[in-house]
């Protein structure tokens, strides 16, 4: 079976209708494109898949790749400690030689892996890696919670990935997944060296600045900006909200043992008193839950999406890079007599990098909206869930004592209106 | 019960009013004054309005000597407490001064409620005084004070050497005492914690209100996710405002735990009054028992007690036979002095023991059903703010689910 996700270089087997299967995945995606003929070049391509929608809302049913990080490890060396984590691949893929593959990966080969991506599409928005280590409340980097926090983010990210159309075709992502050793593939490829190039080249065009912006970079450039302080805003405020119900809890903990004393030393007062001090003890545990669900859930959502933010304006940065590059050589080419030809073609190589660079970038945005808009809405739900799942625990705690207090026989009751 | 006033006379606290005057220093004072309404309880007929209320205004220096005066006058009686005279165990900052409207309200119903507790009293309900606070504005005062019951006042150090010094307390009251302990502790405890845990609850409450800001202006930079957005943020900012009701209303709860936070007091002063009694009844026989000794002592002429007499006769020579004769006449009489005096203090104790243990039984079962009662409001204002809470929460996933 064919895979719905279809890199560049294999354009060619994209004719290959033989299955009925195969024939109504592409029947989707060609009725997006107004029937047009089969696409073959990578920016169409691009445009394509970022206009499709409905793929990302398929989930199970065309997914064709299964990537786990689990078991996480501690790996000793003479020189260091590091944790090692297991990432296991299921696939029918036809570009995987095999259906299964485990492997060990640190933290290290993922931060390859990204740069590799990156490097190989500058302006697609590759996901975010978890932060290298947290400084606030100076977590340490063997901490079970924060191993726990990265490895699922770590989870998230090659999943991420695979659901990219573009990035899950990468050679590397591929290696990635399936060389027992990574450390021989980690030496290819642009050194460091070319990379600092490559920013010193960045920070030299950004002091030139840019001639012009085109309006859709200059919206997407305010949006970011403004989705970056929200975003973080809604982290800050979560964060606030965990640590108020955390000392909410600590002060809840407090009624139970004293309603419980004072059934000591009552006799008819004694049942409800008691009561009184299991209902509490009960709401306190759902109040543990709701604080693990904002820390487990919600927190991790957010602080995702924190990340994005900063992702989407070194990307934006990178394609203004690659404007501001052309736009440097086409000036030199209109100031230059010599070297006419030589440099013409390198000005045309650099046009059509732009066009590219700016196509995969407005393609991959749609994409990347629409996951953002997807992953925070699940997120969101699930809170308001949890919340209401909370109160209706809590409702029902309160009403059975409530059961239970007016179903006693008690002296006086006909009078009493206990509304 | 079937005589208590209440039966007769319906009793409001309706209004507070805020003046100024001049005190005994001479200095300008704003002071609250609420109105006590009156009327007699009988059915209204159809399609008729009920008679005006008799009304007048009094103070809380005022109640506070109403109380002293029952509390003089009968000592056996678990008298019925004032609601606080300063804010304690507040959990905003705002409400701790005592002009503050919130408190002045909460102090309206409680005097209310104190009103209402004496006026429903066996005992209590029939006194003159009290009559007298609820109809006679002027001249009540001197009323009180022509009673001359400040004069009764047990001196403090009176009763606390009773206290230490008292052998055979009822056991009972003995009991009640650490009852009475135990349950100021426990409640204050509840009430210290019941304002640390509300403080925090508001935090809670307050900082989702971010969320409905937050949403409101990232909305404005969304197409798709807008409208869900802003819509979910109303949501959050109505879950942030709900909490200041919810708060109100559990300051009725606290009210309501201070008012046995005090009755706690009024039972420690019955347990009191009791040792006094039983110490006065305890010293009486000492008193008694050493006379007869002395008389035995005379009449046989054996000393062992000790007397000043008996040693400045052994000292400057005995004394005559008319001398003796005298002594003992006087001590006859001192003797049958000290026994009517035993009898009556024991009579005392033995009636205190009584009607205040009666009293003490009515006490203990009208706190079972009004702390019950309190329990099952508290029940009730927890499901209602859990009900508010699945509402908000629903409607927010609602506008989520849309965006």
């Amino acid at each position: 079976m064919s895979s719905p996700t279809v890199p560049a270089d294999f354009s060619g087997h994209m004719l290959d209708l033989d299955e009925d299967e195969d024939l109504e995945v592409f029947t989707k995606k060609t009725s997006m494109t107004d029937g047009s003929p089969m696409p073959n070049s990578p920016s169409s391509m691009v445009n394509q898949y970022g206009l499709d929608e409905e793929e990302e809302e398929q989930g199970t049913s065309t997914k064709d790749i299964f990537i786990t990080v689990d078991n996480p490890e501690s790996q000793v060396t003479a020189i260091e400690t590091f944790i090692m984590y297991r990432v296991v691949t299921k696939t029918t893929r036809s570009e995987f030689d095999s259906s299964e593959y485990e492997v060990r990966r640190r933290y290290q080969d993922f931060v390859w892996l990204r740069g590799r991506l990156e490097e190989s599409q500058p302006t697609l928005i590759v996901h975010p890696l978890p932060e290298k280590f947290v400084m606030k409340g100076m977590v340490e980097r063997f901490n079970e919670d924060f191993i726990e926090t990265r490895r699922k983010a770590l989870h998230r990210f090659l999943n991420k990935i695979s659901e990219h159309p573009i990035l899950s075709s990468s050679e590397h992502f591929k290696v990635f997944l399936t060389a027992q050793e990574l450390t021989p593939h980690r030496k290819q490829g642009p050194s460091f060296l070319s990379r600092m190039g490559e920013t010193v080249r960045a920070v030299a065009n950004s002091v030139r600045g840019l001639r012009s912006r085109p309006e859709e970079f200059v919206i997407m450039q305010e949006y970011v900006e403004d989705f970056s302080n929200k975003i973080s805003s809604m982290d800050k405020v979560t964060q606030r909200i965990i640590k108020e119900q955390k000392e909410y809890l600590d002060e809840l903990g407090q009624y139970s043992p004293t309603y419980t004393q004072w059934a000591g030393a009552e006799e008819e007062l004694a049942e409800p008193l008691k009561g009184m001090a299991g209902c509490v003890e009960l709401c306190n545990k759902e109040t543990e839950e709701l604080i693990s669900h904002l820390a487990d859930v919600l927190v991790p959502a957010l602080h995702e999406y924190v990340l994005c933010a900063e992702t989407l304006k070194t990307v934006m940065k990178r394609r203004d890079n690659i404007q501001a590059d052309f736009e440097s050589k086409s000036e030199a080419l209109a100031a230059k007599k010599v070297d006419q030809e030589a440099l013409k073609e390198e000005v045309d190589a650099l046009a059509d990098r732009v066009e590219l660079a700016n196509n995969a970038l407005k393609g991959d945005w749609s994409r990347w909206q629409n996951s953002m808009r997807t992953d925070l809405k699940s997120a969101f739900v699930a809170t308001a869930e949890k919340n209401v799942e909370y109160y209706e625990k809590c409702l029902a705690v309160w009403e059975r004592f409530l059961l239970s207090q007016r179903t006693e026989p008690s002296e006086e009751q006909a009078g009493e209106d206990a509304s | 019960q079937l005589d208590s006033l209440l039966k007769k006379m319906e009793i409001n606290v309706a209004e507070a009013e805020k003046r100024t005057g001049k005190n005994t220093m001479n200095m300008q004072e704003t002071y609250t004054v609420y109105l006590i309404e009156t009327r007699p309880a009988e059915a209204v007929p159809e399609g008729g309005t009920p008679a005006t209320p008799d009304c007048l205004w009094r103070r809380y220096s005022e109640f506070e000597l109403l109380r002293t005066y029952l509390l003089v006058t009968y000592p056996y009686i678990v008298v019925p407490p004032l609601p606080e005279k300063r804010a304690e165990f507040v959990w905003h900052k705002l409400s701790a001064d005592n002009l503050d409207p919130d408190f002045v309200e909460r102090r309206r119903v409680g005097l209310e409620n104190f009103l209402l507790r004496v006026a429903s009293h066996p005992v209590l309900s029939n006194d003159k005084i009290f009559f007298l606070f609820l109809t006679e504005e002027k001249g009540w005062r001197e009323a009180v004070l022509e009673t001359g019951f400040q004069d009764k006042v047990d001196s403090r150090l009176k009763s606390l050497s009773a206290m230490f010094r008292v052998k055979n307390p009822d056991k009972r009251f003995t009991d009640l005492k650490h009852y009475s302990d135990e349950l100021s502790t426990v409640i204050a405890q509840l009430l210290r914690v019941r304002a640390r845990v509300a403080d925090r609850l508001y935090g809670v409450y307050k900082v989702h209100g971010n969320y409905g800001r937050i949403f409101s202006e990232w909305s404005a930079i969304e197409r798709e996710m807008g409208d869900g957005l802003q819509s979910a943020g109303h949501h959050m900012d109505t879950y942030a405002a709900s909490i200041d009701d919810i708060l109100e209303e559990e300051e009725h709860y606290a009210d309501q735990l201070k008012e046995y936070l005090f009755y706690a007091d009024a039972l420690r002063s019955v347990c009191k009054k009791h040792d006094l009694t039983q110490y006065e009844s305890e010293m009486a026989a000492q008193d008694l028992a050493s006379k007869k000794q002395q008389k035995e002592e005379l009449a046989t002429g054996t000393v062992r007690v000790f007397s000043l007499k008996g040693m400045t006769s052994k000292l400057f020579g005995q004394e005559s036979q008319e001398q003796r004769e005298s002594r003992l006449a006087a001590l006859e009489q001192s003797i049958q002095e000290g026994e009517e005096l035993l009898k009556d203090k024991n009579t005392e104790c033995q009636e205190f023991v009584r009607t205040a243990w009666e009293d003490i039984e009515r006490f203990k079962e009208q706190k079972d059903r009004d702390v019950r009662e309190a329990l099952i409001s508290y029940a009730i204002m927890q499901i209602s703010m859990c009900k508010k809470g699945i509402q908000v929460w629903s409607n927010a996933k609602e506008c989520f689910n849309k965006m």
